[in-house]
């Protein structure tokens, strides 16, 4: 068992991967020699050379669009975009390509392809360096969406996403890549795309949070321990698809339920959470369906001042969570 | 079809400098004939209410089937576009999964009725599925060709696409990734002087798309689509220089489009009288016929026996598609994900039994079999 940093975790899952299957290449820009821009790929190159493991030409929708022809092909590629504020350029190889490739050809076709990407916010990265985009994305049927917490999650489900049919986008949360730090065994386990997590266990309120978020719901978790106010953490590290059978039982057994995402609350991947919990959980709700988001600026603002304004974070949450426990 | 050999001893003086034998010049000409008549039928069924849309490619032929005669069907790659019907052939799909496409059967290969008419693949044949966005396929050709590079092996990747979508971003963009890495793969514009409705001199600033080959490091060649014979060198270089790993080639063919832009357009509106009769003058179907006549090799009986086959695999192919069967549509929610995905199916709540109307976004998905 080693403790890693996130971005251990993503480098020595790609590495084995790739020592695992020959057909497993990574492809983006600076990702060979220089190691991508947080070293998420460091040393890749020294091991499996510059054709597994390439430097593109800085073009999103080329990496997107050649990555899909490599799968069709038979690789299984694994590209990077270097920031997910980035992936714009590539949106229509996503959505009207890797999305649609099985369901338009009538199950002939698949797009086996890992696109990860680094997202979030609270890292002096301002407008273009800190969005989350998962909402885009989760809105796709034909793409699965996952986003680790941990570097134990991280390990299994990027795994899974490589070994996975089907394309798949991994969200990694830069702050988290050097700052969170986690068991990791060494044996070769997954964790299946689809399958959310009970991070804590509660009885006042649900907490229903993905990525960093689910982080911060721990420790606001903590906070409310010493009040008296149990919170259930669920952390649901796949988007799409959505375990939703993991997340009904929490709110049907606490009754109440706080969602939490990083992104602006208007049509966030949480919204679609609540408007379940409202169809699904109605009968056993004893309070509002409650979110704490980011807010409705086209951004995160740069000087710290007005990023920590953005930025959700642990008191702003268990503030959520004491209310509602009290509602 | 095809051969596959250079070296091939010619018959005739018409193929000789170009290896080609006085079989392969009628199977060039047959393959052009029945396309067309594949291809006049559906503006048929079209206009007697039988299929909603069709998008077609006739005066695309000759460039089409030249320009593909060269391939190893089965082993090379085709990522083609809505007007591929001709080059479609030549890679070997049968005027039977053509039609199939036309009338959305359940059993249509291309995409068992789910997409418009003429956005084929089939995946044995190596054919890649279109879309309706244009140029996104030109990636996925060139990371074909990058994945045969990466493997070491002999495929050659070709793509084609309109001049109108060479204008998009991801045109240059995978030009400029196969320029960089020199990749097995042959791009191919047909250029018909119109994006719908938009004439060649409002969609460049250049007249030739071939020139843009330059800034990308790889060799542009111009042919005229009405010269069969002319386009099949051009495709024939190519071919070879992707298979012996000297890199990529842009061929721009000059082609006439001899429909509107599909059964939803009327291209008098944008063209004039003039213009549309001078453009059957370079139709390459006619233009090849005579050019075979004059050098003896189509003679009357084989040139009425292609006639008559033409007729007749157009009859069976409508017949035989029309009669196929519509897709379920229990089968519509298949082929979302390969696997299925945590379903609900056993929770009575999730089926809608209570609130719901449609039974929730993903309880009743199933993945494949």
């Amino acid at each position: 068992m080693a403790v890693m940093t996130l971005i251990e975790s993503v480098r020595e899952t790609l590495r084995e991967e790739m020592r695992r299957d020959a057909s497993v290449v990574v492809l983006g820009e600076d990702v060979g020699k220089k190691g991508g821009v947080f070293l998420a790929t460091d040393g890749l190159y020294d091991e499996f050379g510059g054709d597994r493991v390439l430097d593109t030409p800085l073009s999103e929708s080329m990496i997107v669009g050649v990555s899909i022809g490599a799968a069709i092909a038979g690789l299984r590629p694994v590209p990077e975009i270097q920031f997910a504020d980035f992936i714009f350029p590539a949106f229509n190889q996503i959505l009207s390509e890797a999305a649609r490739m099985r369901f338009r050809s009538n199950g002939a076709f698949s797009c086996p392809m890992t696109l990860r990407a680094p997202y979030g916010g609270g890292v002096h990265g301002a407008l273009y360096h800190s969005q989350s985009v998962e909402a885009f994305f989760a809105h796709i049927p034909g793409l699965k969406v996952v986003i680790p917490s941990t570097p134990y999650d991280a390990r299994g489900l990027l795994r899974t996403s490589i070994r996975d049919d089907d394309p798949v986008l991994f969200f990694e949360h830069k702050k988290m890549y050097r700052s969170v730090r986690g068991d990791v065994p060494d044996t070769d386990y997954t964790i299946p795309i689809g399958k959310a997590n009970i991070t804590r266990e509660g009885s006042d309120v649900s907490i229903i949070a993905y990525g960093m978020m689910a982080q911060y719901a721990l420790e606001a978790a903590d906070l409310l321990a010493s009040e008296g106010v149990s919170a259930e953490v669920v952390d649901l590290r796949t988007l799409r698809p959505l375990d939703g059978e993991t997340l009904l039982a929490s709110v049907r057994k606490t009754g109440k339920a706080v969602i939490v995402y990083e992104d602006n609350r208007f049509g966030g991947y949480g919204a679609e959470i609540a408007a379940i919990l409202a169809e699904e959980a109605f009968d056993h709700l004893d309070g509002p369906i409650v979110r704490v988001t980011g807010p409705d600026v086209p951004g995160v603002p740069y000087n710290h001042v007005l990023e920590d304004w953005f930025m959700p974070n642990p008191e702003r949450i268990a503030d959520a969570v004491r209310r509602l426990a009290s509602y | 079809m095809a051969t596959t050999k250079t070296e091939s001893k010619s018959d005739t003086a018409l193929g000789a400098s170009l290896g080609l034998s006085r079989d392969e010049l009628i199977e060039m000409y047959r393959l052009m004939a029945i396309a067309r008549a594949v291809d006049e039928r559906m503006w048929i069924l079209n206009r007697a209410g039988k299929i909603p849309f069709v998008i077609s490619g006739q005066g695309h032929e000759g460039a089409q089937v030249a320009l593909a005669f060269g391939l190893r069907q089965g082993h090379d790659w085709m990522v083609p576009y809505y007007r591929s019907v001709a080059s479609l052939m030549t890679f070997g799909m049968s005027p039977r999964e053509i039609m199939l496409a036309q009338f959305a059967r359940g059993v249509d290969p291309s995409s068992g009725g789910r997409q418009m008419p003429g956005h084929y693949g089939i995946k044995e044949r190596h054919i890649l599925s279109v879309s309706s966005p244009v140029a996104t396929q030109i990636l996925h050709a060139t990371g074909i060709a990058w994945a045969a590079k990466l493997r070491k092996e002999d495929i050659v990747t070709i793509t084609y696409l309109g001049e109108g979508s060479s204008n998009q971003g991801d045109f240059h963009e995978a030009l400029n990734f196969a320029g960089v890495h020199q990749l097995p793969v042959i791009y191919v514009v047909e250029n018909n002087g119109y994006a719908i409705s938009v004439p060649m001199s409002l969609q460049s600033a250049v007249q030739d798309i071939a020139i843009r080959g330059a800034g990308y490091n790889m060799p542009g060649v111009i042919v005229d689509g009405s010269d069969v014979l002319g386009c099949y060198a051009a495709g024939r270089a190519a071919i070879d220089r992707a298979r012996n790993g000297q890199g990529p080639t842009l061929i721009e063919a000059k082609v006439s489009r001899l429909t509107a832009h599909s059964s939803d357009d009327q291209q008098s509106k944008y063209r004039s009288a003039d213009e549309l009769e001078e453009m059957k003058t370079r139709d390459p179907l006619p233009l090849f016929r005579d050019q075979l006549r004059e050098a003896g090799i189509l003679d009357e009986a084989t040139e009425a026996s292609i006639l008559a086959e033409s007729r007749k695999v157009v009859e069976d192919s409508t017949e035989w598609a029309e009669s196929q069967s519509d897709p379920d549509p229990a089968t519509a929610q298949q082929h979302v994900y390969g696997d299925a995905p945590p379903a609900r199916m056993d929770d009575p709540l999730w089926h809608g039994a209570r609130f719901i109307g449609d039974g929730g976004p993903w309880g009743v998905l199933k993945g494949d079999d």
